[in-house]
């Protein structure tokens, strides 16, 4: 039978129930992963036996809890090849990240008339924290254009990238088109400016091996719960002369060196940007998500979605009256799918597929600028994870010419 | 279960309102209009209304949005023109309770007449929203002060 990747499928619990007497097919993963019994006995284990604050006191349960929190650190580093695991911070989530990276270093560097490059694309996360430093700074927010079939226009970014530039910031891969943007390229092309890197990599590090320095970004943003891992955990990466010369985002406990009565010095990297107690069992949990992505290998999770893509998307465009944004080649789509029926909201498209136990996501995706250059309001969007079968596949395919029937037979 | 259940939500009704809105437009002349937009979808309606002798003389919607939330604002307008304005806001109050599933006296019922049949919505928590839009946005502009009678 079909259990996903190297039958993966049996390892999360959630995923075997019936949602409105059908069985779950969870197709929302770009929203958020489901996590395997492995990460949630993680998270068990460091509450029954090893909880305690970290970095402080003497005693042995706090010894045990900072080790397995700085033990996951180090799985991170090795996660997205960082040199070093001073570059790798944690934070609550991508968001958290891009508004560190903005509010602070963005606000050290950007000055009046100096432009930030970011995309078409970009979910809000990645559009908002520039806005305000554009604002703050006097700065100017300028767009890459995307390609009739949605993807980067490297033309566009040429023209938009310019000695002006001091920040560009593009998702390693879209949360809606399905696109892998060519960060190695960019990054290139904003060095050779004079400009910071920055990728956003809340849809890539869950699906394909990252490695931040063949990349050569100079900050690397992603999230934990996209990735097996709980909500609340994030990371950021900078490379470490750029984090030791940005300031801290937030202040108080566990980041300081020493307080005097008027001033005060921060630690070292990579403590100097986490503030108050952390996030630590999801810390834990985060190096718990990588040891079993680890297991299953990045290479692999990419080829066997890539299989699912090619096995779903080519059925959807032969849907009259679908319409799907994006590449239409599944070799250039990732397993993210956004797709509209004609003359059917997404919302009433998304309720008959949840009737049929399909959970995908439908609304503007937080990337509501990107719909205004699609020229839609909203679009429906299934998103694969290697759990899904291609019987999910068969499901989804099946659930949308149902709710394309019903509508029809309904308003006919 | 499939698509059965969808058959309680998508009525006839619903499915002729959501094709043929009722009221679609805006008026020249309005007391007060107001736009909301859903910001889960995005999708945004646009409530004129037209008050006389403490009276909707008329109301109109418009914008862009799912069946529920089109179907709604067009059967609010059928029930709500000529209402008194007090009347109407104790309509639009049973009606937020009609689709949060609480129930209501049977006079209100009939006097909501075809919009009763949105109150399935109920049973589809994450489409209440849909059909709660417009008749938020009236009963915020029946609320403002600054719309008054229009003789």
């Amino acid at each position: 039978m079909d259990r996903g990747l190297n039958n993966s499928r049996d390892d999360f619990p959630i995923l075997d129930q019936q949602v409105n007497d059908e069985p779950l097919v969870y197709l929302d993963n770009a929203a958020t992963t489901q996590k395997p019994m492995q990460v949630l006995n993680a998270i068990m284990h460091y509450y029954e036996t090893d909880n305690a604050n970290v970095h402080r006191g003497v005693h042995t349960l706090a010894e045990r809890a900072t080790e397995s929190y700085e033990a996951a650190r180090d799985k991170v580093a090795e996660f997205i090849n960082a040199a070093s695991r001073k570059s790798i911070i944690y934070t609550r989530s991508t968001t958290e990240s891009l508004n560190w990276i903005a509010a602070s270093f963005g606000n050290q560097v950007v000055r009046e008339g100096d432009e930030i490059v970011i995309s078409q694309l970009e979910h809000h996360s990645n559009i908002v924290p520039w806005q305000q430093v554009a604002q703050k700074q006097h700065a100017v927010l300028k767009y890459i254009d995307l390609t009739p079939d949605g993807q980067l226009d490297m033309d566009s970014a040429r023209k938009q990238i310019t000695d002006k530039t001091k920040i560009v910031s593009i998702a390693h891969a879209a949360n809606v088109v399905g696109v892998v943007n060519p960060i190695k390229q960019l990054a290139r092309l904003a060095h050779q400016h004079g400009a910071y890197m920055i990728a956003d990599g809340a849809q890539a590090a869950p699906h394909m091996k990252v490695d931040v320095q063949d990349l050569d970004v100079d900050f690397y943003a992603f999230s934990g719960h996209k990735l097996l891992a709980p909500t609340g955990i994030g990371v950021l990466y900078g490379k470490e002369e750029l984090l030791n010369a940005m300031a801290p985002a937030q202040f108080g406990g566990e980041m300081i060196d020493f307080v005097h009565h008027q001033t005060a010095s921060w630690k070292q990297l990579p403590w100097k940007f986490e503030a108050g107690t952390p996030n630590i069992s999801g810390a834990i949990a985060l190096g718990s998500a990588i040891d079993y992505l680890n297991q299953l290998g990045m290479a692999n999770i990419q080829a066997y979605e890539h299989e699912l893509v090619a096995a779903t998307l080519p059925r959807l465009l032969k849907i009259e009256g679908l319409t799907v944004y994006g590449p239409h080649d599944p070799n250039q789509h990732t397993g993210v799918i956004a797709f509209n029926l004609d003359g059917l909201h997404p919302h009433d498209l998304a309720t008959g597929l949840d009737m049929e136990g399909i959970a995908v996501r439908a609304g503007h995706h937080c990337a509501q600028p990107l719909m205004t250059y699609l020229n839609v309001n909203a679009t429906a969007r299934a998103s694969f994870y290697f759990y899904n079968t291609f019987e999910d596949a068969d499901r989804l395919v099946s659930g949308i010419q149902a709710v394309k029937e019903f509508f029809a037979d309904g308003i006919s | 279960m499939g698509l059965a259940k969808l058959n309680q939500l998508y009525r006839e009704v619903i499915l002729d309102h959501a094709q043929n809105p009722r009221h679609h437009g805006d008026l020249t002349k309005a007391s007060g209009t107001l736009t909301l937009r859903n910001p889960t979808c995005g999708d945004v309606i646009n409530v004129s209304v037209l008050i006389r002798d403490n009276q909707i003389a008329d109301v109109t919607f418009s914008g862009t949005g799912c069946t529920i939330s089109q179907a709604s604002a067009s059967l609010m307008t059928t029930v709500l023109i000529h209402q008194p304005v007090d009347q109407a806001r104790q309509l639009i109050l049973a009606f937020s309770h009609l689709i949060t599933g609480q129930p209501i006296s049977e006079q209100l019922e009939e006097q909501l007449g075809d919009a009763v049949l949105v109150g399935s919505v109920a049973e589809f928590p994450t489409r209440i929203k849909c059909a709660a839009l417009a008749w938020h946005a009236l009963d915020n502009l029946l609320a403002q002060k600054g719309v008054g009678n229009h003789d």
